[in-house]
Parts: structure tokens; C-alpha cells; sequence
């Protein structure tokens, strides 16, 4: 098989602190891995050192082929990345932002435009084109992120929490395209704090303090666990490792207080 | 270097300076904000001066010359001192800004057709006031002693013997030279240049890095020099445009006169501009908030104010100060702006100077560069 992503014991180190610890992982082309755990764990991180923006302290990886250490720059040319925090520039128009994004990956003149027109019609944009990116609502900046990552036809996109804070329809419309990407054959490394995303994607790995602690498709993990719920799971992950007894769902707390 | 990407961040950086008007504002009216009240803390002229009299001689011919200086409504006899200490102590504690001593044989002297001298003592450290005493003392003493001479010849005709003059000895401790607001006005365009542009860059990298877009920027492949040199092109327009509008008011209100060449002043002008623009992008690879780039760049303004030779002259600083004002840009601008605005030198005196500075120029742009790493660790 074919893979997009190849790490082995990647390791990041600050100061005393692991953030990661000794994770490996492959991500066959064309899947979507949903990447799963708590805040702090070392998603963002892990996802640092792929694009090539973090070195690690020791293991090694490849993404397309190409070493995360020392193809770093080749690496960033074929992959579209969108940051946890919004990283577009607020003051430029959504067309101002893709402009940009597509001259700095190198589009220039009759293809700009028709690449332009076409991503903004995937990600529904058109009709706010000319409004400033920090006016818009969370959804729409979100779709315009994603626009910017994928103007230059990058055939791995990584999208680091695109949907935190985003309204629960602009979250299925933002997964549509998601989807719809994959179709076309992109490889896609999402991470998310929602277990209905989580469930729809080919293949999870859950971290928790910095160590791997399940990876595999949805039906693998379930098995594996007897449990039905990804979010059942995941706390029962919590709890173990941690010795925090963790209330099982919102009701429970909601009448527990009563 | 892809000329693309490079325009790309050209585009980009006009489009955030033409939408964020209150910086821009700030970027055009400070400089000329700052020229006008350091250019006027150093015209204003004093209206009067208090001076110390020691007077030796007591005659009324010593009284006479007190009296004429009196009557300039510029002097005031604020002390009479027993003695030349005496004098040259209230000068030295800013008590007095004249001394004047008058020896004890003034009248006879005077009278008998010599020429008598008398000592002024003058305070330089207030250059503008100094100049203005000097002249002044200069002028009565002479004033002096052609009266006596007038009425003499009235009185004995033009067969009596002739009465002598006065010389005045004045003696400018201090601040020999009085550098003042002609001397001032050029190094002041030099420093106020530089502190705006530096202040310009200084937070250009850091804002993005605040706003979290540096992150998504550098997960392109734009490389550090399109990135660097893309951002410093539209300041360096800025920086330009606010050296014209600096000379524009010393030119007009300060009266400035350009002795040498204007091109080459442009010239030079607009590669120390590049140069200040570059030490400002390196303060922006270095800090992590903009408070930060804020406190570094005051950091190297402050020091530059004293070392580069803006207030006091280098030569007489001590050995390890004066070889620290060589690091500074400044240093060679202010040299190079002095000369072609003072002394209207050309290129062949300001050789070592001008090449200085553009070798600091590239260098600085070199480290920013450099220095610019496409990581977060
Ligand atoms: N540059 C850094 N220096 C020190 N600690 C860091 C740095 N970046 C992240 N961390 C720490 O590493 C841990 C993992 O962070 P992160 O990868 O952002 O977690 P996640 O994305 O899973 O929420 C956190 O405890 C965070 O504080
Ligand atoms: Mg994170």
C-alpha cells in the first residue's frame, strides 16, 4: 500500500516537557484520519513537525515521499495546511486572501483567476468575496481557510481543529467538502473534538499525552474496546490513564447536581 | 527569488497599510512632529542672561562699560564677586551664563591711549545662548571703545593724544565650537528618520507572528528573502516620503540651507533609510510580541542618540564609547549629512563614510534574512 504519511517514534521534546512521545503512524492515500485526543496532547505539535515547521527531537518520517527533516520545504509545496488559530489575514477581502495564497504558491495570470473561481465555488464563497476576512462569521472563515490550503491542488491537506467553534450546519457543509475531497483521491489528516466527525472518517488515532494510544478504522476500535461510542471510548482513556473518574454523559452531571 | 511571491507580499503589505490609516498617520505626522520640537527646544533664543561682574577697578569708566551692557536690556548684573573664583564658579554652577572680569587698571590704561582688556567668561553648553553672548560682548566692547574715542577727540581736539580701546578676551568654556541649531538641524533629520523607520519594521514580523498568520505563512514555501525584502518595499516609500517632508520643514521653517549636492543627499538619505528599515526587520525576527520589538528598538535608539555623535562629538568621548558609535548607521549618516548640508562637501571626503553605509545597508539586510527561520522552534 501506498502511504501519504510514514512516522516512526517521532518524538518532540521542550525544555523538560514531552510533548510527544515516541508516536508512529502510516496513512494509506486518499484516507481520512481523524486524529483524536484531549487539549494539550500533542496533536498540533505532531502536526508541526509533518509540514515541516517543528523539528523533531528523534524519530523520522516521510510525507508524500519526502523526509520531514530534510525535504522540509519541497514537502510544503504539496500540502495544504490550515492552523488551529485563523492564520488569513484579516484586514484583506476573501478575494485579497485567496490572491495572495495563490501567487505564494506560485499561481500566476489565466490560472489564478479560473483556480480562484473554482475554489470559491467549492467552498461556497462567492457571494462574500469582497467582504473582509474578519468580519466573517466562524463557518465562513473556516470554508475561506480552506480555500487558501487548497488552491494549489495539494494532494495531502491537514486541518488542524477546523471545525472548533463553527455552527452545527456550517460544520456538515464544511465536512461535505471534506468528503468530497477525499472522493477525488486527497489524503486528509483532520483533528477534531466532535465524535460524530470522528466517525466518518477511515481511520482514528487517539493521542493522549503525547503517547498513541489506539489507532485504526472506527469499526477496529470499537470492537476492540466492546464499547459503540467513539466518545465513550475516549474517556474510558482518560480515565484509565489518569485515575480521573470522568461522568458519563451530560444528563448524569445535569441530575447528579439536582 | 520568485519575482511572484515577491510582489505577492509587495501587494499585500500596501493593502494592510492602506487599510490601517491611524499608523499611517502616525508614520507621516510623527516626524515632523518630532523635528519641530527639538528644532524649536534649540532655536528658542534667551532673552537675557544674568552675568557676574568682578570689577577690579572701580572707575567710572569700569562702571560705564557695566553700564552700556546693561543697557542692551540683554545683560543683567545680577552678581558683583570679589574675586576671579568667585566668577568662574557661578559660571561653573549655572548660576551665571557671563563672567566678566575687568582689570584694576582699566581707566588708566584707557585714558592713557593703550588698549585695556577685559575677560569674559562665557557658558557654551547652552550653545545658542553662548553664541548670541559672544557676539554680543564682542560687539559692545567695540561699541566701547569708539565712544571713548569719540568723545575724547571731542573733548581734546584732534591734536590731543588718542584715547585707547578696549579688547574683550572673550573665553567660551564648554562648548567651544557652540554647535547649535545649524549643527543641529541635519543630525536632527538624521535621527528622526531613524527612529520612525525602525520603528516602522520593527513590529511588521511581529504582528503577523501575534496574529497567528505567520504560522499559516510559513507553511508555504515562500522563502525568507521574498518574504523580507516584499515587506521593507513599501516602508522604504514611507521612510522616503517622510525624509522629503523632514527637509521640506527645515528647509522653511529651520531656514536649512544645503551647501553640497541635494542628489547625493537624496541618495544617501534613502540608503540609510534601508538600512534603519533592515535594523527594524532584524528587532522583528528577534521579538515574540510587539512589546517586546517596542522596548528592543528603544534600546538602540537610546544609545544611538549619545553614540553616533548626535549630542556631544565623538572625538572627545572616551576610547571604548567612541569605537562603540562605529556599529551605529547613524554614526556614518550624520557625518555624511553634515557634511554635504554644512560643509557641501563631496563623495571624496565622504568616502569612508558612504561606504560604510552601505556596507552596514546589505549587511543588516543580509542578517535579516538570515536570521528569518521558516520554524517555530
Ligand atoms: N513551543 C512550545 N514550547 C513549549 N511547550 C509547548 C510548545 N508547543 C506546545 N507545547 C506544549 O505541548 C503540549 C501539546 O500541545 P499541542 O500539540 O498544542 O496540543 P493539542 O494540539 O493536542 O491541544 C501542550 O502542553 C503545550 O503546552
Ligand atoms: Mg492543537
Amino acid at each position: 500500500m501506498e502511504y501519504a504519511i510514514e512516522i516512526h517514534n517521532i518524538t518532540k521534546v521542550f525544555g523538560d516537557f514531552t510533548a510527544v512521545d515516541h508516536i508512529s503512524f502510516s496513512i494509506p492515500k486518499g484516507k481520512i484520519f481523524g486524529f483524536l485526543g484531549p487539549n494539550g496532547s500533542g496533536k498540533s505539535t505532531t502536526i508541526r513537525m509533518l509540514c515541516g515547521v517543528l523539528t523533531p527531537t528523534s524519530g523520522s518520517g516521510t510525507v508524500l515521499g519526502l523526509d520531514i527533516v530534510k525535504d522540509a520545504e519541497k514537502i510544503k509545496q504539496s500540502i495544504g495546511y490550515m492552523s488551529q488559530k485563523f492564520g488569513l489575514y484579516e484586514d484583506l477581502t476573501i478575494k485579497e486572501n485567496l490572491n495572495f495564497f495563490a501567487s505564494i504558491y506560485g499561481i500566476s495570470g489565466i490560472m489564478k483567476k479560473e483556480r480562484i473561481q473554482e475554489i470559491m465555488e467549492l467552498c461556497g464563497l462567492g457571494e462574500k468575496q469582497h467582504a473582509a476576512a474578519g468580519i466573517l462569521s466562524g463557518g465562513w472563515k473556516q470554508r475561506l481557510a480552506l480555500a487558501c490550503s487548497l488552491l494549489h491542488q495539494p494532494r495531502l491537506l491537514i486541518l488542524d481543529e477546523p471545525t472548533a467553534g463553527v455552527d452545527p450546519v456550517s460544520r456538515r457543509v464544511f465536512w461535505g467538502v471534506i468528503h468530497r475531497l477525499a472522493r477525488s483521491g486527497i489524503t486528509i489528516l483532520v483533528t477534531t473534538h466532535y465524535m460524530d466527525e470522528a466517525e466518518s472518517c477511515d481511520l482514528l488515532g487517539f493521542i493522549y499525552r503525547g503517547q498513541l494510544m489506539q489507532l485504526g478504522t472506527v469499526e477496529e476500535i470499537r470492537q476492540r474496546e466492546g464499547m459503540h461510542s467513539i466518545e465513550d471510548i475516549f474517556i474510558s482513556y482518560v480515565e484509565r490513564v489518569s485515575d480521573i473518574k470522568v461522568t458519563g454523559s451530560f444528563m448524569e452531571i445535569r441530575n447528579h447536581l439536582d | 527569488m520568485n519575482l511572484h511571491r515577491f510582489m505577492a507580499i509587495v501587494r499585500k503589505e500596501f493593502i494592510h497599510i492602506r487599510r490601517d490609516k491611524a499608523s499611517m498617520m502616525i508614520a507621516l505626522a510623527a516626524p515632523l512632529l518630532m523635528l519641530f520640537l527639538f528644532g524649536y527646544a534649540v532655536k528658542l533664543e534667551v532673552e537675557r542672561v544674568d552675568m557676574a561682574v568682578f570689577d577690579q577697578d572701580h572707575s567710572a569708566q569700569s562702571r560705564a562699560l557695566v553700564q552700556k551692557l546693561k543697557h542692551t536690556d540683554y545683560f543683567i548684573d545680577r552678581y558683583y564677586a570679589g574675586s576671579d573664583r568667585e566668577v568662574i564658579e557661578m559660571v561653573d554652577k549655572g548660576i551665571v551664563k557671563v563672567g566678566l572680569i575687568i582689570p584694576p587698571d582699566f581707566e588708566r590704561l584707557i585714558k592713557g591711549g593703550k588698549e585695556a582688556q577685559v575677560q569674559f567668561l562665557i557658558d557654551g553648553s547652552d550653545a545658542t545662548t553662548a553664541r548670541t553672548a559672544l557676539s554680543s560682548t564682542m560687539l559692545l566692547s567695540s561699541d566701547f571703545g569708539r565712544d571713548i574715542r569719540e568723545e575724547m577727540l571731542k573733548k581734546a581736539g584732534p591734536l590731543g593724544i588718542g584715547a585707547g580701546g578696549i579688547r574683550a578676551l572673550p573665553r567660551v568654556l564648554y562648548n567651544p565650537a557652540m554647535e547649535s541649531i545649524k549643527f543641529t538641524i541635519p543630525g536632527l533629520i538624521g535621527l528622526v528618520i531613524q527612529n520612525i523607520t525602525i520603528i516602522l519594521t520593527a513590529f511588521s514580523l511581529v504582528r503577523e507572528r501575534e496574529r497567528g498568520t505567520l504560522e499559516q505563512l510559513i507553511i508555504t514555501p515562500i522563502r525568507p528573502i521574498e518574504l523580507i525584502l516584499g515587506k521593507l518595499i513599501p516602508y522604504i516609500l514611507i521612510g522616503f516620503f517622510d525624509f522629503a517632508l523632514v527637509m521640506i520643514l527645515a528647509m522653511t521653517v529651520f531656514r536649512m540651507e544645503v551647501r553640497g549636492s541635494m542628489l547625493m543627499l537624496l541618495l544617501f538619505s534613502a540608503c540609510f533609510v534601508i538600512c534603519a528599515l533592515a535594523m527594524g526587520m532584524i528587532i522583528s525576527t528577534i521579538a515574540k510580541t510587539q512589546l517586546q520589538a517596542m522596548q528592543m528598538a528603544l534600546l538602540l535608539l537610546l544609545p544611538s542618540v549619545l553614540l553616533s555623535g548626535f549630542v556631544f562629538p565623538r572625538e572627545a568621548m572616551p576610547k571604548p564609547i567612541y569605537l562603540m558609535g562605529f556599529v551605529m548607521p547613524l554614526t556614518y549618516y550624520l557625518q555624511i549629512i553634515r557634511g554635504i548640508v554644512l560643509k557641501g562637501v563631496g563623495v571624496d571626503a565622504l568616502r569612508q563614510q558612504t561606504g560604510l553605509l552601505l556596507f552596514f545597508t546589505f549587511l543588516l539586510i543580509f542578517v535579516a534574512v538570515m536570521r528569518f527561520k521558516k520554524r517555530l522552534d
